[in-house]
């Protein structure tokens, strides 16, 4: 009678498929997997050890860098949080933008998602169709806040700077041609047979599980959870906006797809809403003590000067308290849960990232599949290592 | 303000039920936290859970509060997805017992969430299936996230340049 071991394989931190430096070691029976231990922390940076040690405007470009492929909802969650916190009221037009931006953000992300996960599953033309429609998006953001990728574009109280002349006409234009772009994918995937085979039946939670796992988001939503925080919990006017949450029935990587890709023409919709009802407006908050003066004050006269410098160099005191302010990331629930003193600086930042708790359930959606069905449950729960390890 | 949280339905409950491991009860900018002896964290979560419909963990985190006794402060935050309505519990450790009891047994995503803290903070969660350093090398020394945890590391100079 031969005896069977299991064979250990480690999938290293250098992989294509792993989306990031994830670690997985595998023991194998064969091709199936017994038992998956992720290892973690390649990209752990220390934000929340930094963000003790800055004010909370210099911590916002380290929110940037979390998830890397949607900064602008990171910074959102951030400064809404640090709002809470102050208690301070932002412009209506500081909101609608706001709006727009995290909708583009969604939509960026979920390209990437999806170029990703298709590449993984050996799709590879929509790779190249997804960032190809990406690069409008980023090269509004550049336009808008000049950086490609880590924006840095809110604060504290409203946006840094108003939108630029041409604005409404690139947003028009994604608008316009994005729900074309969606059909194109969904024909190139969507009834495609490898495709099916692949996602149909794999990767499956059930809702009771999901919400036992901690898992947040389109995962949570593909299993049949319909709980979407825009909706639930309404922020930064998102009350005002006509959208439908998808929600899947089987709960396996086919319905987290469709999910996804209905948030895309739902997030497009959100963006034309929020396009029209742009009013013009101030777009900083009405705090003086939070709020950088206008710069022709800054220039042209000696408070605006002062004002500027007290704000710059120290920072702004916040009220003792603590607060726990989430976003709907494109990932899930990004939270942000801060503790302040009274002073300048944060005393505790603590980030929920969707990605880390989402990854902590890959034990029990791939114990028994092979290794393949492993490579697209990463692609589905769509996790970025930036997240995951701060 | 504190009368909007004496009125919340969850705390009534609560004080009914757990008069006695309740330490303090506050209410900031919308937000309820109960704070509860860390001997009773698991019984009053289990609590929250089944009888009010608070079934969603989101978040397990710990606060240093250095110079303070007691010294670590756990946070739980707790989501309910049927109520949409948000509760935090707090229980905190001191130093010289720095343990508390695992929430593994009621919701499977304190598995890492507590493995975190524990990697940061050295807190210990009796009870916890796995528990090992998550973010940081297995054999590191030292908790980063405590406050006389050095920002540049062990072993470094300062950073002594501008930060803006």
């Amino acid at each position: 009678m031969a005896s069977t071991e299991t064979m250990t394989i480690n999938m290293g931190p250098q992989h294509p498929s792993t989306h990031g430096v994830l670690r997985l070691v595998l023991e194998l029976d064969g091709e199936k997997i017994e038992k998956i231990t992720p290892h973690i922390g390649y990209l752990h940076r220390g934000v929340e050890k930094l963000s003790e040690h800055r004010s909370y405007h210099q911590t916002l470009p380290l929110t940037d860098r979390l998830d890397y492929l949607a900064p602008m909802s990171n910074n959102l969650g951030y400064v809404l949080a640090v709002e809470k916190l102050l208690g301070i009221e932002v412009p209506e037009r500081a909101q609608t933008v706001r709006v727009i931006m995290a909708e583009l953000t969604r939509l960026k992300s979920h390209l990437v998602w999806l170029a990703c996960h298709a590449l993984d599953i050996g799709a590879m033309t929509v790779f190249i169709y997804a960032f190809r429609e990406r690069e409008m998006i980023m090269s509004l953001y550049e336009k808008i806040s000049g950086a490609r990728m880590t924006s840095n574009y809110f604060r504290v109280g409203g946006l840094s700077q108003d939108v630029y002349a041409n604005f409404e006409k690139d947003v028009r234009e994604i608008v316009d041609t994005f729900p074309g772009h969606f059909d194109t994918y969904e024909g190139l995937l969507t009834k495609n047979t490898i495709w099916l085979n692949r996602t149909i039946g794999n990767g499956v939670i059930s809702a009771e599980d999901a919400i036992d796992y901690g898992i947040t988001g389109p995962a949570l939503r593909g299993s049949g959870v319909d709980w979407d925080l825009r909706r639930d919990n309404p922020y930064s006017g998102y009350d005002k906006y006509d959208f439908k949450v998808p929600v899947g029935e089987k709960c396996d990587t086919f319905d987290r797809y469709k999910v996804r890709l209905v948030e895309m023409r739902e997030a497009v919709k959100i963006i034309k809403q929020a396009l029209d009802s742009l009013k013009p407006g101030p777009v900083l908050a009405d705090a003086p003590q939070v709020c950088y003066p206008p710069k022709d004050a800054v220039y042209n006269s000696i408070e605006g000067l002062i004002h500027h410098f007290k704000i710059a160099s120290e920072g702004f005191p916040v009220p003792e308290g603590e607060v726990y302010q989430s976003v709907e990331a494109p990932k899930g629930e990004l939270g942000f849960y801060l503790v302040s003193d009274g002073s300048t600086k944060p005393y505790r930042m603590r980030i929920r990232p969707p990605s880390f708790v989402n990854l902590g359930a890959i034990e029990k959606m791939c114990k028994g599949t092979m290794i393949a069905d492993l490579v697209a449950v990463i692609g589905t729960l769509d996790i970025v290592l930036g997240e995951i390890d701060r | 303000m504190t009368d909007m949280a004496e009125n919340n339905r969850a705390v009534i409950k609560l004080k009914e039920q757990f008069a006695a491991s309740i330490l303090d009860v506050k209410e900031f900018r919308g937000e309820v936290t109960v704070t509860v002896k860390k001997e009773d964290v698991v019984a009053v979560c289990g609590f929250l859970k089944s009888a009010l419909a608070y079934n969603f963990l989101t978040d397990v985190t710990a606060v240093d509060y250095l110079g303070q006794e007691p010294r670590f402060m756990v946070v739980y935050n707790l989501y309910s997805i049927p109520n949409k309505d948000r509760i935090r519990v707090k229980a905190p450790v001191t130093e010289g017992d720095c343990s508390i009891d695992s929430l593994t047994t009621l919701w499977n995503s304190a598995n890492w969430l507590e493995r975190e803290v524990f990697d940061l903070f050295g807190i210990i969660f009796k009870g916890h299936p796995d528990l090992r350093r998550i973010l940081m090398t297995d054999d590191w020394v030292g908790h980063p996230l405590r406050k006389d945890y050095p920002l540049q590391g062990p072993g470094r100079e300062p950073y002594k340049g501008r930060l803006s």
